[in-house]
């Protein structure tokens, strides 16, 4: 039988305030345990949330990014459940009249593109963290995290593959890292995915039932939790079992989902409105100035890169990864305009190669936007050849000297003077009769013989294409 | 409308609330009334009425994202139960 899926994403992005969504204590990551839970966080009684203006606004524009609906006003909701992570007995969210509404997101894929619809998009409160391991007995409790604002997107079930759920994924994480409201960093929790997934035979209209995963926090990950948790549902049905809608944990150690928690009663949370939260109202004001102030997205300049430069789309999307990348490129390309595409090469070659060695971010770079202008200068205008350039640039990256100063202090502009060309072409020629005599004979692999021989007497400065033009006008058949 | 013994029982226990046995009628009969008093209210005509999210018809009002608070967690963790390394201790919650 032919099985369809369906996946739907839930993404927690958290967004990069420097203090709280409800109180005024820092969200720095990796601070001492409890250090940055204040009375708000930790949930003492008598305490009231004061809802982070930065926190709305970064909801905003996300949602101005991806064209969706922003609610004039929206409610913050008691979600509530024991947990001893969060220690109020609730978690305030958002679950009627959240702030984004529907909008949607388009994915590049082999087979063209495809437009996943967005549901929702709300703000909430992330809960601390436990530690299971190290007492006896006793769980610890750290709330440090406890009250950092999380945008959730949630998007319709319109994936039909595990690939296409990574697209949309890594499109949502370049949109907030790109618009810069978070840092989408995975390792430390920045940037958390839950997948729902049911299976149906092709063609069917009616859904699967569905199980969710949860724990995701890499592409690597969501692409095997998704496809094995497609296989284990096929296995089930085919067997003549049910899909029981559960959640399930997906184990990176040995590849696989098992269920989570069986408590039903989990997930009747009993929202209502949180009384302690007045409605939030979006002024018109608010939306004009974010609409005003959004840059162009990654999705619009990739495009733009593929137009107007001819860049090949993985290079054009490489580049636009950060708004810092594609700032860099766009420095250099506007000193060197008709070396676009050399410059993309180098961009997502050579620095970025140099970059995560060092570990370093673009902005970081030793070798910047305007000296890098400088080296493509030298390339363009025939001073360097591209193979030299390389060792310039390794050059500049390790004492920070510019092109000009290195190719002057190592002697390596070409020769391009024509004179001297001609004398070593006649020089290569006159020495190696033999191999004159079988090019002129036909043999058309000698020439990069005399190519070499040229290149070697000049150790690599003469202009490849002078030396080949001028060894052409020499070397002419009968 | 009536609540039966195992809704109080499972009100009870979402709200992680202790419930003798000899009060359950009395919580069943307070209950079932404040239900019934919204099934009353439910028979009002609310047509064209918009829906409100607060009694006080007023809107949230922001704070600067500013980071004011400072390290209080000696302070907290006095009145803590149990705690180590700089944590708050529970009995252990397996997952």
């Amino acid at each position: 039988m032919n099985w369809e899926v369906v996946i739907g994403l839930e993404i927690h992005v958290q967004l990069n305030t420097q203090s709280k969504i409800f109180s005024s204590a820092a969200t720095a990551y990796g601070a001492d345990a409890n250090t940055q839970a204040c009375a708000v966080d930790i949930g003492l009684p008598g305490v009231l949330p004061v809802l982070n203006k930065a926190a709305v606004r970064k909801a905003v524009q996300f949602g101005v990014a991806v064209d969706a609906e922003i609610a004039s006003q929206s409610v913050f909701a008691r979600k509530n459940y024991f947990y001893p992570d969060s220690p109020k007995g609730y978690q305030i969210s958002q679950f009627e009249l959240p702030i984004v509404g529907k909008g949607e997101l388009t994915i590049d894929l082999e087979e063209g593109s495809k437009t996943i619809g967005i549901t929702r998009a709300h703000l909430e409160e992330d809960a601390g963290k436990s530690l299971h391991e190290d007492f006896v007995g006793m769980t610890g409790i750290d709330l440090n995290r406890a009250g950092t604002p999380l945008l959730e997107i949630v998007s319709e079930p319109e994936m039909s593959s595990a690939k296409e759920a990574v697209a949309y994924m890594r499109k949502i994480h370049s949109i907030v890292r790109y618009l810069q409201i978070s840092d989408g960093n995975m390792q430390e929790g920045s940037f958390r995915c839950d997948a729902n997934v049911s299976v149906r035979p092709a063609g069917e209209k009616t859904l699967g039932t569905r199980t969710e995963i949860k724990n995701l926090n890499s592409f690597r990950f969501i692409e095997r939790a998704i496809n094995h948790e497609v296989e284990r549902q096929i296995d089930v049905i085919e067997s003549g079992g049910r899909i029981v809608q559960e959640t399930r944990l997906y184990d990176a150690d040995d590849d696989s989902t098992r269920p989570m928690r069986s408590k039903e009663e989990a997930n009747d949370y009993r929202y209502f409105p949180d009384p302690d939260l007045l409605p939030v109202v979006i002024e018109e004001a608010l939306l004009a100035e974010v609409k005003a102030q959004m840059p162009e997205l990654p999705h619009v300049r990739t495009l733009r890169y593929q137009d107007s430069y001819g860049l090949a789309l993985e290079e054009a999307q490489q580049l636009t990864v950060s708004q810092e990348s594609a700032a860099y490129f766009d420095a250099v390309v506007t000193v060197v305009p008709e070396s676009a595409k050399l410059i993309a090469n180098w961009v997502c070659g050579d620095i970025a190669a140099k970059l995560k060695q060092d570990e370093l971010s673009i902005e970081q770079s030793p070798v910047n936007a305007e000296a890098m202008a400088q080296l493509m200068q030298r390339i363009a205008d025939g001073t360097i050849s591209g193979k030299t350039a390389k060792d310039v640039f390794q050059a500049m990256w390790a004492s920070q000297t510019s092109a000009d100063d290195i190719i002057q202090q190592q002697g390596l502009q070409q020769i391009s003077d024509v004179g001297e060309l001609e004398a070593l072409v006649v020089q290569v020629v006159e020495d190696n009769p033999k191999q004159v005599e079988q090019y002129l004979s036909g043999k058309d692999k000698v020439f990069g013989f005399f190519v070499g021989k040229l290149m070697q007497m000049t150790k690599g400065k003469a202009n490849p294409q002078q030396v080949t033009d001028l060894l052409k006008a020499k070397l002419v058949r009968d | 409308m009536a609540l039966t013994t195992a809704e109080i029982l499972n009100i009870a226990k979402l709200a992680r609330l202790h419930v003798e046995e000899s009060e359950l009628a009395d919580y069943q009969q307070d209950l079932s009334a404040i239900l019934g008093f919204v099934e009353q209210m439910e028979q009002v005509n609310v047509d064209g009425v918009e829906p409100m999210a607060h009694p006080q018809d007023m809107a949230q009002s922001l704070r600067e994202d500013v980071v004011t608070e400072s390290d209080q967690r000696d302070r907290f963790q006095s009145i803590a139960p149990a705690t180590a390394n700089g944590l708050y201790l529970v009995p252990k919650v397996i997952e």
